[in-house]
Parts: C-alpha cells; sequence; structure tokens
C-alpha cells in the first residue's frame, strides 16, 4: 500500500510519489526557542496523513507557517508545484488551502449558517459597489446556501442553523468551524486537531466524513492525539518532535515505532498511545 | 419653570441639523465600530477634514460649492489612506492611538499661524456656504408644523440635513445585508478567522475606514453649513466623544441605532439644561448656580453612558447577542 504513496523507503522526509506540498528547511525560532525545524517533508496528494508528536513539538507552529499566519526565520515550501513561502494568509486559502484552528475560530456574533456562508470563496457580492444591489448576488447567495445546508446536515448543525454560533458547545463550534473550512470546496484541507472535544457517536461519523473528503479528491493533513482516529483514517502519519519530524510511515507501523512511543510519550511510558487524548 | 419653552426647545433639538451632523457622523462611527471592530477615536477629524476641505475648496480654490463637497470627500479618502495603511495591519488598538493623535495634530495644523491664509488659523473660515441657500427651492415665508416654526432657509437646511439621514441610514441598510457586510461582521469578531476563509482582511478594513470616514464628513459639511463658519475648536476629542455616545446610546450595529441616539441624545441635553435650570432658578438645588448646571448636566450624560455601557450594551436598538464588547 505505501507504494502508491512513497518513493523507496520510509523515513523522515522521504520523497513522495506525487506531492501535493513540498517544504524544505523551514525554522521557526521563539526567542532561544527553536519550534520548528523541518529539513524536507512531503505530503501525498488525495491521502489522509496525520501530523502527531508531542505537546509543544510545532505542529500548530508548522501550520501556521505553511499558511502564512507567521513567518519562518528561513524555510521555502510549495503546494501544487507552485512556491508559497511568503505569500499572505487570504492569498493561501484562495489557493486551495484552507486550515482550521486548534483554538477554535467561530464567528461567535453571526448565525451559523452566515458563518457558512461567509466561507465559499470569489463571491461577486463581497465587492462593495455589487454588494449594495442585491439582484446582482442574490442568486449566487443561493447556491451557497444550499451548499451551506447541505454541510449542516452533514455535520448535524441543521438544527442550529439560526442559532449564534456563540451558543453553540465547543464541540459543535469546531464541527462548525471545519464545515465552513469545506465551503471553499479545497484542495488541501488542514485540520489543527479536529476530535478534540467532539463526542464519540459524531467522531464516527465525522471520520466517515473525512474519508468521504478523500474519495473526492481532497488532500487531508490534520494533526490529532487521538491515536484511534489516527489509525483508523490515516494513509500516512508524519511524526515530530521537538521541531523535527523524527519518523514517517503508514500508521500500523509508525505506531509500534519503540522510538516514536518515546518520543510521544516522553516520561509516560505508562500510558497506552491507543488511548492519549487531548481535551482542548 | 416654562413647560411650553421647555418642550419647544426640546422638540427644535430633535430635528436640528447639528443633531442630523452628529448623527451622521455617528452612522460613520457604526461601520467603523459596530459593523467592522474599529476602534476610531479621532471622528472629529474626518469631520473636520471634510468641513475644512468644502470651506478651502470654496475660499482658496474658488470651486463651486458642489465640486467643493466633491474636493472635500476627496481628502477624506486620502485622509483615511494615511492613517489605516500603517495602522490596519497592526493590532486594533494601533488604530486607536493613532486616530486620537491625528485628530489632536490635525487640529493644530489647523489652528497653527503657518496655514492662516487657507486654514484662517484659530478664526477659522466662514462665507463659503452662501451657495448652498442659493439652491433653496422652498418660497420665502416662515413654515409652522406643531411646535416648530422654521424660515424657508431654515426648512432648506433641516430638509437636507435630513435627508442625508435618511439617505445614509438606507445605505449603511443596504451595505450590512450584503455579502460584503458580512466579511466586515466576520472581521469585527476574529481577523484570523475571515483570513483564513481567504479574504483580504486589510482592504476590507480599509474601505470601512474610508466609507465611515466619508459619512463623518459629510456630518462635518452638514455641521458647518449650518453653523456658516468652521473652527479648528469644533473637532476637540469632546466632539468624538459625543460621537461615541450617540452611538452607543442607539446601539452600535444597528442600522436605526445612530438616528434614535442622536434624537434621544439632544433632546436630553436640552432637557436636563432646562430642568436643572428651572429647579436652581425656584431655589430647589440650592448648592447649584446657573454656569453649574451645563457642567453638570454633562456629568449626567457620562453616567448615563456609562450605565449604558454596563447595563444595555447593545444600546436602545442594538442586538445584545451581536455586540458585546470585545475589543
Ligand atoms: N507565539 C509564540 N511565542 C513563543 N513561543 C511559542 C509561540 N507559539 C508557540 N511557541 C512555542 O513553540 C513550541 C511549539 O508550539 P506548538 O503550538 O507549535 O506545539 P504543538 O505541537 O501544536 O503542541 P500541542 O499538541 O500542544 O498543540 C512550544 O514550545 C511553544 O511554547
Ligand atoms: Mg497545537
Amino acid at each position: 500500500m505505501s507504494k502508491d504513496i512513497v518513493v523507496g523507503a520510509a523515513a523522515p522526509g522521504c520523497k513522495k510519489v506525487d506531492p501535493i506540498l513540498v517544504a524544505s528547511n523551514v525554522t521557526r525560532q521563539f526567542g532561544g526557542l527553536t519550534a520548528v525545524n523541518v529539513e524536507h517533508v512531503e505530503i501525498p496528494r488525495g491521502k489522509i496523513t496525520a501530523l502527531i508528536g508531542p505537546n509543544g513539538a510545532g505542529k500548530t507552529t508548522f501550520f501556521n507557517l505553511l499558511t502564512g499566519f507567521d513567518k519562518p526565520n528561513t524555510g521555502e515550501w510549495t503546494f501544487e508545484g507552485k512556491n508559497l513561502a511568503g505569500v499572505s494568509s487570504y492569498k493561501v486559502a484562495r489557493r486551495g488551502m484552507i486550515r482550521t484552528f486548534q483554538l477554535t475560530k467561530s464567528l461567535n456574533a453571526m448565525t451559523v449558517i452566515e458563518n457558512m456562508r461567509l466561507g465559499a470563496q470569489k463571491q461577486r457580492g463581497e465587492n462593495f459597489f455589487a454588494g449594495l444591489f442585491r439582484f446582482l448576488w442574490s442568486g449566487e447567495e443561493k447556491k451557497i446556501t444550499e451548499t451551506a445546508d447541505d454541510l449542516l446536515k452533514r455535520f448535524k448543525l441543521d438544527a442550529k442553523r439560526e442559532d449564534y454560533a456563540g451558543s453553540l458547545s465547543g464541540g459543535q463550534r469546531k464541527l462548525l468551524e471545519m464545515a465552513r473550512a469545506l465551503m471553499s470546496k479545497p484542495s488541501l484541507i488542514m485540520l489543527d486537531e479536529p476530535m478534540a472535544g467532539v463526542n464519540p457517536a459524531l467522531t464516527q461519523s465525522l471520520l466517515e466524513h473525512i474519508k468521504g473528503l478523500k474519495a473526492g479528491g481532497t488532500t487531508v493533513l490534520f494533526v490529532e492525539h487521538d491515536m484511534h482516529m489516527v489509525r483508523h483514517i490515516s494513509d500516512w502519519v508524519i511524526v515530530m518532535a521537538e521541531g523535527k519530524v523524527v519518523a514517517e510511515g503508514e500508521p500500523s507501523v509508525v505506531m509500534k515505532d519503540q522510538a516514536v512511543i518515546d518520543a510521544y510519550l516522553g516520561a509516560h511510558h505508562d500510558t497506552d498511545l491507543g488511548t492519549m487524548k487531548k481535551g482542548k | 419653570m416654562d413647560w411650553i419653552q421647555t418642550f419647544n426647545l426640546a422638540a427644535g433639538a430633535l430635528f436640528d441639523p447639528l443633531t442630523a451632523a452628529y448623527i451622521l457622523c455617528a452612522i460613520g462611527l457604526s461601520v467603523h465600530f459596530g459593523y467592522t471592530g474599529l476602534l476610531n477615536f479621532g471622528q472629529a477629524a474626518f469631520a473636520g477634514v471634510g468641513a475644512y476641505g468644502m470651506a478651502v475648496g470654496v475660499l482658496t480654490f474658488k470651486l463651486p460649492l458642489l465640486l467643493a463637497m466633491g474636493f472635500s470627500l476627496i481628502c477624506i479618502v486620502v485622509f483615511a489612506l494615511i492613517l489605516g495603511i500603517p495602522t490596519l495591519r497592526l493590532r486594533a488598538d494601533y488604530l486607536a492611538i493613532v486616530t486620537i493623535a491625528a485628530a489632536e495634530v490635525f487640529r493644530y495644523l489647523m489652528s497653527t499661524i503657518g496655514f492662516a491664509s487657507v486654514t484662517g488659523g484659530s478664526n477659522g473660515l466662514s462665507q463659503f456656504g452662501y451657495e448652498f441657500y442659493t439652491w433653496n427651492p422652498i418660497a420665502k415665508g416662515q413654515y409652522v408644523f406643531g411646535p416648530f416654526n422654521w424660515s424657508e432657509e431654515e426648512l432648506w437646511l433641516r430638509i437636507v440635513a435630513f435627508g442625508l439621514v435618511g439617505l445614509s441610514t438606507v445605505l449603511v441598510w443596504l451595505m450590512m445585508r450584503s455579502p460584503w457586510g458580512r466579511i466586515l461582521k466576520g472581521i469585527r469578531e476574529d481577523e484570523d478567522a475571515v483570513r483564513s476563509l481567504g479574504k483580504n482582511v486589510f482592504f476590507y478594513k480599509l474601505q470601512s475606514l474610508i466609507i465611515g470616514g466619508l459619512f463623518a464628513g459629510i456630518g462635518g459639511m452638514v455641521y458647518v453649513i449650518s453653523m456658516s463658519n468652521v473652527q479648528p475648536s469644533s473637532w476637540v476629542t469632546t466632539f468624538t466623544f459625543m460621537i461615541w455616545t450617540v452611538l452607543l446610546l442607539g446601539g452600535a450595529a444597528s442600522v436605526l441605532g445612530p438616528v434614535a441616539g442622536g434624537m434621544v441624545f439632544f433632546v436630553m441635553l436640552v432637557l436636563t439644561n432646562e430642568i436643572l435650570s428651572g429647579l436652581v432658578a425656584i431655589g430647589w438645588l440650592p448648592f447649584l448656580d446657573q454656569p453649574q448646571v451645563g457642567q453638570l448636566r454633562f456629568i449626567l450624560i457620562g453616567l448615563a453612558l456609562m450605565l449604558l455601557v454596563i447595563f444595555r450594551p447593545q444600546g436602545m436598538f442594538g442586538n445584545k447577542k451581536e455586540l458585546r464588547f470585545n475589543v
């Protein structure tokens, strides 16, 4: 199975058959601390890749750098073969690389459906002058709303359609953020701990949904501490520790790797990797 | 105390052109703060640029009044760009600091002797607005409606001023129901989220600053046409805070908020003054004298503003869920 993902043997920074995202020499320092120091990494197209690692490994910082929300000290990366380093965050999103945030960013004083509509890109009514004339954008708005309602149903948020996002529970906000990110039909979606705080019953249906994204041609890169989820849906796992990529491979292989278990668990060897979760 | 006179004064404040001027400035501030979350503490400067732009256009550049108004709108756009380009990429507080400073710098520049040949220095400018009354289609005479008794010029000024208020209100309503307005509201909540969805946040904030500034500039023009002069001392920080009071009273993120807020504010100002003066005159408030009444009512208004922000932060018209003070 790994044959269609990787060229040669699986190793940190290994070449992929068809990478969608390629990053090299990405470093980010905070004062004396090197939060990210990635020599080389490639994300396979059309697959579900998990980025795992202990708290403070630099996963979120790496996401921020790739999506233009933070500036690296060094590094370059390409998305679909075109340079993406130094591109501002909104342009990254327009190129089809959409991310969600570990600390959920729902727009609390807007309704759920308005949150969703905001996710659609290149709307005609987003131009000031066109916006003043409803007939110029009402047709488009209707289509956007249909897409939004469809997604809300799939994420079990349709009953909350008219509620303010601020009145949703933490887990529901995570779902909303993810659904909103999908409004623009991204080619790569980057999810930072999508399952944190989502109840087990819904986790199952979300996993199916993420698999469905893959079936629809979307590449998924996600950060997750829930090893069940990682094992269940990912095609490929990248392990980060102290800013570096320390291991890569198929989930079943990587999770048996003693070096990974050590890096991941640090001093807590008695913890079972399969039940680790983070409640953020 | 003369109740009839008090009532007439209060009714007069309701449709005073200055009330309209403040309302227009508050509409601009609602675009800035209420919908986009921009902390602009220099709305007086936007109004001042509008007022001076028009007066200088007429007096120095010898433009017809209508063109001078257009010139003034261009000045406001330039002013908004100067303030916005360096600050709107930074955190929200930077805009607050820069606008408050810029408003003071603007006022000093207008009153300094160096530019007095253009700005009139601390005396300001006058005799730029006569053309406004030549546009008056209303026949000469006194017009009486209920408690109101206006000359044709007074009536004309009120029609134009409140006509502009009406137009601006409709415009804001159209703006905020559109996908464009949705982006502004998103920015108010969390700019990074909006950025992550592919919107050029900086550009939208700049548009908001310009558009809100234009409303304030029009308010400034109404103000000085009504006063028939423009003076640097009009554009003090107090002016800005009166606009904030009007806005918060009515509701920062509501279309009708600034209108209701402005009317209630100025009626209250008249009523408190009349009632307190009346009480002082009949000796019920022996610890106060007449000049202190003027100060006391501003203290009362400050107190009312505090209570308002604490107990009804959404204002009279706003939706509580839509506006909390989370800046
Ligand atoms: N803005 C910042 N300023 C200073 N240090 C930071 C900043 N952001 C992150 N760091 C540090 O960089 C390191 C990596 O943090 P990061 O958030 O990327 O970790 P993570 O892998 O996402 O962890 P978690 O699994 O807990 O979310 C941490 O040591 C953190 O303290
Ligand atoms: Mg993280």
